[in-house]
């Protein structure tokens, strides 16, 4: 399989704008290589370096140390010749506010030399498939959050680039918006086309992505398939009691030896079981509970999810 | 010049003509007030004498094509780098950092050049000033213009580059008004011997060059400044901003 993106050993460390500041290491030595046609994700919470990464990939930030190649290119030596295989949807809403949707994807094909005939038909056939049309000849100011997310995927589209990166496409959308996203980024894909998608929810990496990397602080925690990746998990099942009081090692002792739990972590007021299966473990752990007087006041039973994995790595909740 | 840039010139000027009665009136009515009353009024209450208007035609031009040309780069770039990030857009064009801040400066030109071509004939027209211009005036015209709409851009790049967005306004005050005033457009460089410490200080102020070259370029009979010293200043200046400019410029761009 041809390597659309790979990683070596990537950082970037921000140095501290006033004397009393702190470095920020904002990518910590991250490895990673997505082969032509993969759907990718880089999964992770707010501040992870999910878009440092993108943006050392897509020429926007200098990385400070190692390697990132988009088909071959080093992006930090060859950035122009990079830009023409990439098409960038960023975060934050940098449409052309003097242009209407449709000058938008026609300068932008301009810009990347697509002759005017071929531009206006690609122009034409995105706003259609990206339901636009009807506001295509308007500026985009007061367009709705889920049209200028389209826009800007029509717009990334225009050059017909190699690679896709799309950062956090769904943050802020509607459910609705968010379901329709998933539609035309699974249609993408299945037409062959490579994306690296970056995300803070979990249903969304898994749905969408082929392989997912989990990234927290600046480092790649685990890279695989999202089945793989909760199936890593161990036991995969999670239990959550909260607890007034009681909650001792001795508890947590008794806990690991019931059948089917694999570990079990402590901490305050809240003890995680992870377990193989859940049938029965339940009612097992609040016996348990009752004998040695701790005070359960809510228990949670989770399916294996990716959520469950970046607790079981980080030791807290994508959301929090 | 690339094709990228040309497709960066050409929404630029889709967009500069969109709104060109904007424009007009930024560029068209701060002179037309100006040659109103001094060119006009003044005279006519015989507070100034005739030949003032003479003086004051080249600084009314110079004013308004170096304000245009750095307002042309300075405030659209100070909002994009600071609030819409719409820059980001055109720095993911397939050409080189410095190439989209070069386009930025050679719009300002343009928008310059238009400026200038708007106010001379109304200044003119307005104050009665007689003009000979021969063919060699008409090339000096050209090349101050162009020097000095160049000396403008890339200094509107610097501003919008060095200065905090929030800050822009306070830059623009309290930068513009002493160029302006100091800036030997109400009066000729030469005569300023009289006060020889304030002759040479203001020679740090690039304003004061565009202005004596317009001075040398319309009214060769009026004091003005030595050539060598007005294009060795225009372009010295034009020089050192560009290349701060685009080096400012690389830093916001790229993180």
């Amino acid at each position: 399989m041809e390597t659309a993106i790979a990683v070596e050993n990537l950082k970037k460390t921000y140095q501290p704008k006033t004397r009393k500041g702190v470095e920020v290491k904002a990518v910590d030595d991250i490895s990673f290589a997505v082969p032509r046609g993969e759907f990718f994700g880089l999964l992770g919470p707010n501040g992870a370096g999910k878009t440092t990464t993108i943006g050392v990939l897509t020429t926007r930030v200098m990385p400070t140390g190692g390697t990132a190649r988009i088909e071959g290119l080093d992006v930090a030596r060859n950035p122009v010749a990079v830009k023409r295989r990439i098409g960038v949807v960023p975060q934050v809403n940098n449409l052309d506010r003097s242009l209407t949707a449709r000058e938008i994807l026609l300068f932008h094909a301009e810009y990347f030399g697509v002759a005017k005939h071929a531009r206006e038909a690609q122009a034409q056939q995105l706003l259609e498939r990206f339901e636009l049309t009807e506001r295509a000849d308007e500026k985009v100011i007061g367009f709705s959050g889920g049209m200028v997310q389209r826009l800007k995927i029509a717009r990334a589209l225009m050059h017909n680039p190699a690679i896709l990166f799309l950062d956090e496409p769904t943050t802020g959308l509607d459910p609705q918006s968010r379901h329709a996203m998933w539609d035309l980024l699974s249609e993408l894909h299945a037409k062959g086309q490579t994306i690296l998608l970056t995300t803070h929810y979990m249903e969304e990496a898994d749905l969408l992505c082929e392989r997912a990397a989990i990234i927290d602080h600046g480092k790649l925690l685990a890279l695989d398939s999202p089945a793989q990746l909760k199936r890593s998990v161990p036991g995969g099942y999670l239990i959550e009691l909260m607890a007034r009081s009681g909650l001792n090692d001795s508890f947590a002792n008794a806990l690991r030896a019931l059948p089917g739990v694999v570990d079990v972590k402590q901490e305050q007021e809240r003890v995680r079981i992870y377990a193989d299966r859940a049938e029965g473990l339940l009612a097992n752990a609040m016996r348990l509970a009752s004998e040695q007087g701790v005070m359960v006041t809510d228990a949670h039973v989770a399916e294996p999810s990716l959520e469950n994995l970046f607790l079981h790595l980080t030791g807290r909740s994508l959301r929090e | 010049m690339t094709a990228t840039m040309l497709a960066l010139l050409h929404r630029d000027l889709r967009v500069a003509r969109r709104e060109l009665q904007y424009f007009l009136l930024r560029v068209g009515l701060q002179p037309l007030l100006f040659t109103f009353i001094f060119g006009f009024v003044m005279p006519r209450l015989g507070i100034i004498q005739r030949g003032y208007t003479e003086m004051l035609l080249p600084g009314i031009l110079g004013l308004s094509m170096t304000l245009s040309s750095m307002q042309a780069v300075a405030l659209p770039l100070v909002i994009d780098f600071g609030w819409t990030k719409e820059i980001e857009d055109r720095l993911l064009a397939p050409i080189s950092i410095s190439g989209v801040a070069i386009e930025k400066i050679l719009v300002g030109i343009l928008q310059a050049m238009i400026a200038g071509l708007v106010v001379l004939p109304l200044a003119w027209l307005l104050m009665g000033v007689h003009l000979s211009l021969g063919l060699v005036e008409i090339i000096q015209l050209l090349v101050v213009a162009i020097l000095s709409s160049w000396l403008f851009a890339a200094f509107g790049m610097v501003v919008a580059t060095i200065v905090e967005p929030q800050q822009i306004g306070l830059v623009f005050n309290v930068l513009l008004a002493p160029m302006i005033f100091f800036g030997c457009a109400y009066y000729p460089w030469a005569t300023l011997h009289v006060i020889p410490w304030f002759q040479r200080a203001v020679l740090l102020n690039p304003l004061v060059y565009a202005n004596e070259g317009f001075r040398l370029a319309l009214t060769p009979q009026m004091p003005h400044m030595s050539p060598w010293l007005v294009y060795g200043g225009l372009l010295g200046f034009s020089l050192l901003f560009t290349w701060l400019g685009l080096r400012k410029f690389a830093g916001r761009a790229v993180d």
